[in-house]
């Protein structure tokens, strides 16, 4: 097998890895048993004006007399900022914001880049020229370099910033681990590794662009173009596949946190699925060892919850 | 003030944490004198010799020191099999999923630590940082139970040891939070310390059957067993009753009379019994309230297939099967008696664990509907059913806001717009609403006071809540201007109560505490003015 070969297939394990961790976490975070109500306000989907001071249905007398209303409005207006300003580190950890912020934004930007890497692949794939006089393709190659340029200024100004802060904060030594470390390490390292690649390799992404077509068309013994270009790839993809095996994978984990969690206030209503699912759940046994709650294995949480104490 | 690490929790030293009033931040006047402030009481030495004391200056759950090796190897060997059940769906399917996700998933950003009273009120102690207990559980978890743990915990949390002293810190420090989950509410990414504390008290109870004695034995337990934490069985409630029902009579100048057992009444309102016991007046203040109203209400005074006069629940500060227990038995009261829906008195906790909680528990007929008192006083003073000169109530008043009813239920805005109507100088605390601090009495702190843990409470947990009582007055802080702390909780009652009295805040400055229906009572036309007993104090 060649070199190339070798290259393609790891880049196609390591996108593979990052959607199948990504993928099975997911499920299986998601087949979790439903959980008792836990909801913290304010929950962003309430609707006429609770939403902006954290009121509930429960306000109303009678609540479930009327209408769930839910606002799918409400909703966005928080999510949206939250996933791209991260407005709750910016009210709660300022210090914080201004290094995790650009950090994060420098990903996000840095993303768009790869999907422009990718469009200009596909143009080129369709007999699109993608250059610095294409009409059309100028435009897509002028905006890569530009995303490309943002991305990795704000995502190395936000890694050194949280790599120096995890090192000199006081208050976070003993909450670093080596982990942490290397984490912002191995960014770091493949940021750099990026910008030495766009200054002295690859400026135009023309060498970049080349592989991803080749990717795409499943070319797998395109040459990969300079060492730079293939340094950075395989590092870039290895980073890829190991993010969503980290405390990292909050990219996804708020979902749950924030939608099943926090926001969760659905009620349970006689013959409703989450009734279904509470009667299904009451009869796992219980093993619990303390004395008060007398299990034995075999019986259940209704057997349990349902006896009388010792009088 | 020393440094304490995370890995401290596990070595052989006198005391992890300290409290020094020296470290803690100063008080606004009348309290800015370091001598205008109580002095922490040192442990006894006798508490100190039969307890379990090195994890700060304080002790909750006065667990007995190990006497051998055997027994310290049974104490690391039940936490393990306890910790592994909390990750099993059979023995913790209530909660599984959001603390595998606050196990799994905090960057350790510390954002949480200054959204905690207790921390930051403690002078910054590294030992009441929110973040703290859960790193060790955490570390633990990862170390015993995830693949490769002996190497990758480390790698990824830091390096733990296990050991008798381990354990037995760990079920103290899980009752230094007050569960307010002011902390969730700030974090990024959704981790939620609060809950890690409240699932370690759970460990520890249901399996190793540790527990403050208070929200047990003598709370729990008790109430399952004569149908009342206060030991009051039906024969005593009713007499208490009938004894607040003269006396308010009397008081108001209106014929009240508590209905008991009314098959098919409206409402079945269950109160917090420490109310009918400590505060009287808020029973007699509903039951006036409703008579004015023309409520069609009752009180249950079942205590044995169904417990129908208490509405505590415990279970929801440290163990799950406790709460189900107990919260089947109040759903049954409604059903027995067939009433339309339950209305929760004054009570924080009663209120998240009967509607929120509760509500993936109770399914069939006894999902009853139920309701907070809040929003039915609400209804009561908008709806021009009783008389209201907002004249009476012409001092300063000011809410607390108990979390469990506010940040927890969203249920925010009822209490302001009556205050708004019935009390001229009502003024909002900063911050408020959701954002509130808990009084310092959350999770059951209110009602424990073994050895010194008063004075924790009073200088530590409750310190912000005073703050903000103390800056809210600041401008009539004058102990001749009478003022009103407005906290419709039971157990932030009880805090704020003793606050007063510990601090002497009535005599030094002037400030009293109640409920919100005594306020309501007190601006009643129909009941003759003065229902609020300033003396009191």
């Amino acid at each position: 097998m060649s070199i190339t070969v070798l290259f393609h297939l790891i880049t196609y394990a390591a996108i593979t890895t990052f959607g199948l961790v990504v993928a099975i976490r997911f499920v299986k975070i998601y087949k979790m048993p439903m959980h008792l109500r836990w909801e913290l306000y304010p929950v962003a989907h309430e609707a006429g004006g609770k939403a902006s001071y954290g009121g509930s249905r429960l306000e109303e007398v009678d609540w479930w007399t009327k209408p769930k209303e839910r606002s799918t409005f409400n909703e966005l207006k928080v999510m949206i900022p939250e996933m791209t300003l991260l407005v709750a580190l910016w009210e709660h950890n300022r210090k914080l914001w201004w290094r995790s912020f650009p950090f994060h934004f420098g990903l996000y930007i840095l993303t768009g880049l790869v999907g422009l890497i990718v469009l200009g692949a596909l143009m080129e794939m369709v007999g699109i020229e993608v250059s610095a006089n294409a009409g059309l393709g100028s435009l897509v190659y002028y905006l890569t370099i530009l995303t490309a340029l943002g991305g990795l200024s704000l995502a190395t100004i936000g890694c050194l910033g949280l790599l120096h802060r995890r090192l000199t904060d006081e208050g976070l030594v003993d909450y670093t681990s080596m982990s942490h470390i290397f984490n912002l390490g191995f960014f770091l390292v493949v940021l750099g590794i990026a910008w030495l690649t766009f200054l002295f390799a690859d400026r135009g992404f023309e060498d970049t662009r080349a592989y991803v077509l080749s990717l795409i068309t499943f070319d797998l013994g395109a040459p990969v173009g300079s060492f730079l270009v293939g340094l950075e790839i395989f590092l870039a993809v290895i980073l890829i596949a190991y993010i969503p095996m980290t405390h990292m994978s909050h990219f996804f984990i708020k979902w749950f946190t924030y939608h099943k969690i926090r926001w969760d206030d659905e009620a349970n209503e006689v013959g409703s699925e989450i009734e279904k699912k509470v009667l299904e759940q009451v009869m796992y046994p219980v093993t619990w060892a303390a004395a008060h709650v007398n299990a034995d294995g075999k019986k259940n949480w209704v057997d349990i919850a349902t006896e009388e104490m010792e009088k | 003030m020393k440094k304490a690490s995370v890995s401290d929790i596990s070595r052989d030293v006198d005391q992890v944490g300290h409290v020094d009033l020296a470290d803690l931040p100063p008080l606004p006047k009348p309290y800015n004198e370091t001598e205008s402030i109580p002095k922490f009481r040192p442990l006894t030495d006798k508490a100190k010799e039969s307890y379990v004391s090195d994890l700060d200056d304080t002790i909750v759950l006065s667990l007995p020191k190990p006497k051998n090796k055997g027994d310290e190897g049974i104490l690391v060997r039940k936490f393990l099999s306890g910790l592994e059940k909390l990750f099993s769906k059979e023995n913790n399917w209530t909660f599984l999923q959001p603390l595998t996700l606050s196990m799994e998933n905090c960057a350790k950003c510390q954002t949480c630590n200054d959204a905690c009273h207790i921390y930051e009120m403690s002078g910054n102690n590294d030992i009441y940082r929110p973040t703290y207990r859960s790193d060790i559980l955490r570390r633990l978890y990862f170390k015993y139970f995830k693949p490769g743990g002996k190497f990758f915990s480390k790698w990824r949390h830091g390096d733990i040891d296990l050991n008798w002293r381990t354990v037995v810190r760990l079920a103290e420090l899980a009752y230094r939070c007050n569960l307010c989950r002011r902390c969730a509410q700030t974090c990024p990414i959704g981790v939620d310390n609060g809950l890690i504390a409240h699932d370690l008290r759970k460990l520890f109870s249901s399996e190793m059957g540790i527990y403050a004695k208070e929200l047990h034995e003598n709370g729990s337990v008790l109430q399952l067993k004569v149908g009342s934490s206060t030991g009051m069985n039906p024969v005593i409630v009713k007499d208490n009753v009938e004894f607040i029902d003269e006396d308010t009579s009397e008081r108001t100048g209106m014929k009240i009379e508590t209905p008991w057992d009314k098959k098919g009444a409206e409402i079945l309102l269950i109160h917090n019994a420490g109310e009918i016991m400590s505060w009287p007046e808020n029973h007699g203040a509903f039951a006036a309230l409703f008579t004015a109203a023309g409520i069609d209400w009752t009180m249950s005074s079942e205590a044995e297939e169904a417990i129908g006069y208490d509405n505590i629940n415990y279970g929801l500060f440290y163990d799950d099967m406790m709460l189900a227990k107990v919260a089947i038995k109040h759903a049954k009261a409604a059903v027995n008696l067939g009433v339309k829906k339950v209305v929760l008195g004054e009570c924080g906790h009663a209120h998240k664990a009967f509607t929120i909680i509760a509500d993936r528990v109770l399914t069939g007929e006894l999902n009853v509907r139920r309701e907070s008192a809040m929003t039915l006083m609400e209804d009561i003073v908008f709806s021009g059913k009783v008389g209201l000169d907002p004249s009476r109530n012409d001092f300063p008043v000011t809410l607390h806001d108990p979390c469990n009813m506010v940040r927890l239920m969203g249920i925010v805005q009822p209490q302001r717009r009556i205050l708004k109507k019935i009390a001229p100088k009502f003024k909002e605390m900063t911050p408020h609403g959701v954002n509130n601090y808990c009084c310092g009495g959350g999770s059951g702190f209110a009602i424990m006071s073994g050895h010194n843990f008063q004075d924790w409470k009073m200088h530590i947990s409750g310190r912000k809540k005073m703050e903000q009582i103390l800056n809210v007055f600041k401008d009539e802080i004058d102990p001749s201007i009478q003022k009103y702390v407005c906290a419709p909780c039971s157990n932030c009652k009880g805090q704020i109560r003793d606050m007063i009295s510990y601090y002497d805040m009535w005599n030094k400055a002037g400030i009293n505490y109640g409920g919100l229906v005594e306020l309501i009572v007190n601006c009643m036309t129909d009941a003759k003015p003065g229902f609020i007993e300033w003396e009191v104090y």
